[in-house]
């Protein structure tokens, strides 16, 4: 235990000196390093602006409220879209996810010299891209629309649900695999009747929860192009009609609101 | 086993089947009815064009092969830059967002503080978890006007929510005992949460703040869509002009860094716990 001798005897100490100082220089360097981003930070803005921040958030929150309500006709369409970007997005990232998932698990995969990295490669590629980004990748290459929402949220959730299962394959229970080895059952009966039933309830936890993610991500997806309500809320900004916007903007956090409910329900029901 | 399984002479004989996944046959069949009338009015609703899809084609091979030979140099001065603000962003937004976090964690923690206290700060994690990272960007943007410093601020609200509340979950899990014995030593407030609360809840902290820079890093590129700075602009750029081998080369260096990241974060969370 470390202790420090002082005039008036031992004194209990955390730690001894050399881990204080080293802890001490790293902090220090931590600080360093911090000032330095912020330095960058403050050179590139026109503080100008900033001190004039508070009087222009009251100017838009007086140009936003009241919501303009009669613009709701004109949302039910969108949020039409938006709920099947979500969902066909999840339906075609689960048909996707689960060969990738099967190829990842240790327990599963083929060869886990060969076509393992190659799975995980997918995973993490798929995973590091938002999907605002594949969106308008998929813009440039199909063109607009909410094809090309449906295909980027698909391809983004592609490394959740496959990490999140591949993880699920590899905690089964293999005396079962096992069992079922045992009465002579092919590679895919083992699959059928000693693996998938097994993972089945991760299955159904980890898609619901990716179609709650997803209904987010399909809201904001409009910006670049890409469908659903995030379009009139491009549209609203552009002609600065703030009381579209925030109308919009409520609408939003009430699908987000309600998906979240949603999912914690069903997983509630499935766990 | 129901009450209505057969007796073992029934069954002797007749074919096993797999015992469906959902019990209740009407149950069942309502949802595989209302699944598929669900899809059919999605599929129906979606247009696609197939011939600019086809057209797209061409330019989505383009794409492909340009990750074969992605191009780093003819724009390295803007890659540089974006990719050095994104990082900037990062690093500020994630050391501000956990030093505002950890005092809100521990409002939010319903064993640590009274009820006013614990609302008020729920209430912040709520609305922080509501918003999604890019709307709030584009409201900073309208506020404070082009830069990182929206970046910046939208990181650093997002991370509050993200890490107070899995962090308050995390001190409301803790063993009580240790935390009763460092009161019961005298200690005051502050040193009961340092000697008491801290340590049980330390390699949590660590843990999901290496996770939280591992996103944070991930949104920064694209709060460049909306003019909050980073390497966002550059990648929207490099689209806009069709310049697929600019725009892998962005794309590789993302991933390498997330990669790197998460190999980090494996290491250190490892070591931690």
């Amino acid at each position: 235990m470390p202790v420090l001798e002082t005039a008036n005897g031992a004194e209990w100490r955390l730690r001894n000196q050399r881990e204080a100082l080293t802890r001490w220089a790293a902090w220090l360097v931590g600080v360093v390093i911090f000032l330095w981003c912020w330095a960058r930070i403050s050179d590139a803005t026109t503080w100008f602006f900033v001190w004039d921040a508070p009087r222009i958030a009251g100017d838009i929150l007086d140009r936003a409220t009241p919501p303009r309500w009669s613009y709701m006709d004109n949302l039910w369409l969108p949020i039409w879209d938006t709920l099947n970007i979500a969902t066909l997005g999840t339906i075609g990232a689960l048909i996707l996810a689960v060969p990738v998932a099967f190829l990842a698990a240790r327990n599963t995969t083929p060869s886990a010299l060969f076509v393992r990295p190659i799975a995980l490669l997918i995973i993490v590629s798929t995973r590091s891209i938002n999907s605002l980004i594949w969106a308008l990748l998929l813009i440039a290459i199909i063109g607009p629309g909410v094809f090309a929402g449906i295909i980027a949220i698909a391809i983004r959730s592609i490394g959740f649900c496959a990490k999140l299962l591949y993880e699920a394959i590899e905690e089964i229970d293999q005396t079962q695999v096992e069992a079922i080895t045992a009465t002579g059952a092919s590679r895919w009966q083992v699959m059928v009747y000693g693996i998938v039933p097994q993972i089945m309830p991760a299955f159904a936890g980890i898609s619901v929860f990716r179609w709650d993610i997803n209904i987010r991500e399909s809201t904001v997806l409009g910006l670049v192009g890409a469908g659903g309500i995030g379009l009139q809320l491009q549209a609203s900004l552009n002609t600065l009609a703030w009381p579209q916007v925030s109308l919009i903007l409520l609408v939003i956090l009430a699908a987000v609101v309600l998906s979240e409910w949603v999912s914690a329900k069903v997983r509630g029901a499935i766990i | 086993m129901s009450a209505a399984a057969p007796a073992l002479g029934d069954m002797l004989g007749t074919r096993w089947r797999r015992p469906p996944m959902i019990q209740r046959v009407w149950l069942r069949y309502a949802l595989l009815v209302g699944l598929a009338a669900y899809l059919v009015a999605a599929i129906a609703s979606v247009e696609v064009d197939w011939g600019r899809v086809y057209q797209g084609l061409d330019r989505g091979a383009a794409f492909v092969m340009a990750f074969a030979q992605p191009d780093f140099v003819s724009r390295a001065d803007a890659i540089w830059a974006g990719m050095v603000e994104s990082i900037v962003i990062t690093v500020a937004s994630s050391v501000v967002g956990i030093l505002i976090s950890i005092p809100i964690a521990l409002g939010a923690a319903r064993n640590i503080a009274p009820v006013p206290v614990y609302m008020i700060c729920r209430g912040i994690i709520a609305v922080s978890r509501a918003l999604q990272e890019i709307i709030v960007a584009i409201l900073l943007v309208a506020i404070f006007g082009f830069g990182p410093l929206a970046g910046f601020l939208t990181l650093s609200f997002a991370t509050i929510g993200f890490l107070s509340k899995l962090l308050a979950e995390d001190i409301e899990s803790m063993d009580r005992s240790q935390a009763e014995a460092v009161r019961a030593t005298g200690a005051r407030w502050s040193q009961w949460i340092d000697y008491g609360v801290k340590p049980q809840v330390i390699p949590r902290l660590i843990g999901l703040s290496m996770y939280r820079i591992d996103i944070n890093f991930r949104e920064s590129a694209i709060l460049g869509l909306v003019g909050a700075g980073g390497i966002g602009a550059t990648l929207n750029t490099a689209f806009d002009r069709y310049e697929y081998d600019t725009a892998a080369a962005i794309l590789i260096i993302i991933i390498g860094i997330v990669m790197a990241l998460e190999y980090l974060s494996g290491v250190i969370r490892a070591r931690v716990q």
